[in-house]
């Protein structure tokens, strides 16, 4: 499969960056990484400087890996993350234009690869049990209903990646906020703090995301599939809280 | 360098004693005191985020460091399957006992008792803390905590979150971690890599860090450094590892002293699913679970190699595993499975795309299992493992059989610990999958998670403890000569990489060259003649490497391309350490299979009279002069027996 490839390149936050122009032959049962890691071989071979972009674990569960494959973050493959596109997902289409998230919250570090470092700072904020490390009584003491345990971890299984802000026209941080406060303040041992809804929201707004107007964009691209009934869930938490 | 002395400080007395004696003997620092401690954390992942969650909350000084964007992708994130705990919520006979005897003797006799019996012990309050964190861990309708069996365990003791056990207790761990970020007790920074360690009168404190954004090289004094900085599968360059997951942070420690114990126990995974291409950049792992139900086999006759399987007559199958095995058929042990499928394909009757020109792969069958329990009970079962398996290969498992093949999945060797998890160098510990402690020559499922967090959450931030009360704090204003001398050592060894005298090849071209020596020579089975070669190979391909890596870009900006080298430049010399100790090692036992100990039957053949030790390597300046330690392993209370699954 021989495909066109435009790719944003930037050498740093402060510079003005572009689209260049590539080509490359790959076969179908390559994943769009390896595309792109064998773009990179050639461009080493040439003398030219690799093509940077973030991934890790490479089995769409570490949540680092993050492009916008022609308009769509995580590409054109629904409920899955990048690194789990496969080129035959792409047979039909010659051209891809491939950028970074895109949102003010999350600044370009170089070429593909934007900081999110504002998401770890809205978990610091309050997203965690405020249980002291180290000491915790019988786990079986309290009993959850399993509706309500799964529940929790269908919101839990968010894995950070930040595709619902590149995907919102607000460069929102709603979804992956009220995962987080669904997932936590929705079980026994997380509903004391109260004020967590609050204290994610107040955060995102300091980090510059935008707020909710309800595009619902996020729930299409979220790859691990969370809903925005979560929304519902922490607003609900937030007026009951004040 | 000096001698080292191999003290593993196990306690003594009764068994079960050991740790509660053994924590009333240590000595603890006033809460008053504790700020004035530093401690610095390298890798963030289950133990990493756990050992500093902990060491926070008790009021020590924390730095943290990870390579990745955020401590909440560290590759813990990955394990599927679950955690053992001994909780005996079963009733079903359970005990701290009963898994430390499983794990002993899961890990073929080749661990310490101690130290496994004290993971066996904590195993039950890494769930309590786990669930008072928020961890999702699945339930039974009466609202009480589910479990599951696993592999080489006769009880169900495995607590499981879906197939995402291991994010859910990273998330935990991470949120706990986050809070003491919040409260100003840890000081953590990603992007950022450990380059060397630096050591003031032979004792480790502190660390050389690169800031993966800057390419800015930057000195960090502590009291003690703690390594979780994960295993070294990444050496066969295909692995079901992270991309990122590296040795560089445990090997640059042992080239400062610190000993690398069984660096050849590394744990193959039968069920993978095999390499379709030269590109290909990582492998994915099958669950074990499927042997429950599917069938594995190859054919008979070479000639049907290319067929489709479903062509094959069934006289033509050979459901070797059965065959070779009637009694544990194709639940056979995740090496002895592994093991039969390389013989297979080794003979020439392996199915699928060839690589260099060898067929690597064999039919795991679910054709009979859906004739008989039906198309539903199967997707019920294992459906995401199949849309998984369908999405990787476009190919459908429920109407032709799925092809799998062995990959590398987990290190047991690592840096060497004695039982306060302390290396052979002052104030330095290692924790999780990067010491070598508690898994022996063979890790059972899901025990993994189940040491990082014991090491991360209990263990660590109490013999940690220990260690800094014995310590003056360190006068962090003093300026430190030896900070500078290994500050500059790092930058040496950057341009060296950067300014290759003949530059021609990418890192990556080096790295799979490399993986295929490992793999063909240290991985299922081993043999003499084919590790020396492999030594030789390896010593001529690192030569290699130096003289021709080619690096674009600059060092003083991200350039993905430098990390790669250098820590593949660790990965050649670990390499031929890990060949060196498959060589040194003549017997058979858990993952290590060498051809010259296999029983007339195709059995490994422990010698427990001459190996019952663990080999531990001192760095001798010159990396393939390594020096061996012994120490030997005591059996006071399991006796070692073999494994028998005919």
């Amino acid at each position: 499969m021989i495909f066109t490839l435009h790719i944003w390149r930037q050498q740093n936050p402060a510079a003005q960056g572009n689209f260049e122009l590539y080509q490359i032959d790959v076969s179908e049962d390559t994943s769009f990484l390896e595309m792109l890691d064998a773009l990179n071989e050639q461009l080493i071979e040439q003398g030219k400087e690799a093509i940077a972009f973030d991934f890790d674990c490479r089995e769409g569960i570490c949540g680092s890996c993050n492009l916008v494959i022609n308009g769509a973050p995580h590409g054109n493959h629904k409920a899955t993350t990048t690194c789990q596109q496969y080129m035959r997902d792409y047979a039909d289409e010659k051209e891809l234009w491939i950028e970074p998230w895109r949102a003010t919250a999350f600044p370009i570090i170089k070429d593909l690869i934007v900081d999110r470092s504002s998401f770890d700072r809205i978990i610091q904020a309050g997203g965690y049990i405020e249980i002291r490390t180290g000491s915790a009584s019988e786990a079986n003491t309290m009993p959850i209903e399993k509706h309500v345990s799964d529940a929790a971890f269908d919101s839990a299984t968010c894995i950070g990646c930040g595709a619902c802000v590149a995907a919102c026209p607000n460069a929102s941080a709603t979804l992956f906020i009220a995962a987080k406060v669904t997932h936590l303040s929705t079980l026994p041992q997380g509903e004391v703090d109260k004020k967590r809804a609050e204290k994610l929201l107040m955060a995102m707004e300091e980090e510059g995301f935008g707020g909710c107007s309800n595009y619902r964009e996020c729930e299409r691209v979220c790859p691990k599939d969370i809903s925005v009934s979560t929304i519902t869930t922490m607003n609900k938490l937030l007026y009951q809280s004040t | 360098m000096s001698n080292i002395e191999l003290d593993s400080h196990t306690p003594k007395g009764k068994l079960e004693d050991r740790w509660t004696q053994h924590k009333f003997n240590l000595k603890i620092v006033s809460p008053a005191n504790r700020k004035k401690y530093t401690v610095i954390v390298v890798g963030t992942g289950l133990a990493g985020a756990a050992a500093a969650a902990s060491m926070g909350e008790m009021g020590f000084n924390v730095k943290t460091f990870c390579f990745q964007d955020s401590p909440r992708r560290a590759h813990s994130i990955a394990a599927q399957g679950g955690i053992n705990a001994a909780k005996n919520y079963q009733n079903d006979g359970d005990s701290v006992w009963r898994l430390f005897y499983d794990t002993i003797k899961g890990g073929d006799y080749r661990a310490r008792e101690s130290n496994v019996f004290r993971l066996a012990e904590l195993s039950s309050n890494i769930i309590d803390q786990a669930v008072a964190q928020g961890v999702p861990f699945a339930r039974e309708y009466s609202g009480y905590l589910a479990n599951r069996s696993f592999g080489g365990a006769q009880v169900s003791r495995t607590f499981y979150a879906r197939g995402q056990t291991g994010q859910q207790l990273l998330l935990g761990a991470y949120q706990a971690m986050s809070k003491q970020i919040s409260e100003g007790t840890i000081k953590h920074t990603s992007r950022c890599e450990m380059q060397d360690m630096i050591m003031v009168d032979g004792k480790a404190k502190g660390i050389v860090s690169r800031d993966l954004v800057t390419g800015k090289l930057e000195t960090h004094m502590a009291d003690c450094v703690v390594l979780c900085s994960g295993g070294y599968g990444n050496v066969f360059y295909l692995s079901t590892n992270a991309k990122g997951s590296n040795a560089s942070a445990a090997w640059r420690a042992h080239k400062h002293g610190a000993l690398f114990a069984n660096p050849c126990f590394t744990q193959i995974h039968p069920t993978c699913i095999p390499q379709h291409g030269e590109l290909q950049s990582k492998l994915t792992l099958m669950s074990e679970s499927l042997r429950n139900d599917g069938r594995i086999w190859a054919p008979k006759n070479k000639q049907d190699c290319d067929t489709a399987p479903e062509d094959i007559a069934e006289q033509d199958r050979d459901y070797f595993l059965e065959r070779m095995y009637p009694a544990f058929g194709n639940l056979v042990p995740r090496d002895v499975a592994s093991r039969a499928v390389k013989l297979i394909c080794d003979e020439g009757r392996g199915v699928g795309h060839a690589i260099d020109g060898k067929k690597l792969g064999v039919y795991l069958d679910f054709a009979k299992a859906i004739a008989v329990l039906g198309l539903e009970a199967i997707r019920e079962k294992y459906g995401n493992l199949f849309e998984m398996y369908q999405h990787i290969t476009d190919e459908d498992p429920y109407s032709s059989p799925m092809r799998i093949y062995p990959a590398v999945h987990y290190t047991m060797g690592g840096l060497w610990v004695d039982y306060n998890l302390m290396t052979s160098i002052d104030g330095l510990f290692a924790g999780g999958e990067a010491n070598f402690s508690d898994h022996g020559a063979n890790r059972l499922g899901a025990s993994a998670l189940m040491q990082g967090l014991a090491d991360g959450y209990f263990v660590l931030p109490t013999t940690i403890s220990n260690y800094l009360a014995h310590q003056q704090p360190l006068d962090l204003d003093k300026h430190y000569p030896e900070a500078e001398q290994a500050l500059k050592r790092c930058e040496e060894k950057i341009q060296a990489l950067m300014n290759a005298p003949e530059p021609q090849k990418t890192p990556d071209e080096f790295h799979r060259k490399l993986g295929q020596i490992i793999w063909n020579a240290c991985g299922m089975a081993r043999e003499r003649g084919i590790l020396e070669q492999a030594i030789i190979d390896i010593q001529q391909l690192r030569a290699q490497f130096w003289q021709q890596v080619k690096i674009t870009g600059s060092d003083q900006t991200l350039n993905q391309t430098l990390e790669r080298a250098g820590r593949i430049a660790d990965f050649f010399e670990l390499a031929e350490l890990m060949c060196v100790d498959a060589l040194t090692r003549e017997e058979s036992c858990g993952c290590h299979a060498r051809e010259e100990h296999i029983t007339k039957e195709g059995e490994a053949q422990r010698h427990d009279d001459e190996y019952s030790f663990v080999s531990a390597w001192q760095y001798s300046g010159n990396v393939s002069e390594p020096v061996l330690h012994k120490e030997e392993l005591h059996f006071e209370f399991v006796r070692p027996t073999t494994r028998n699954y005919k």
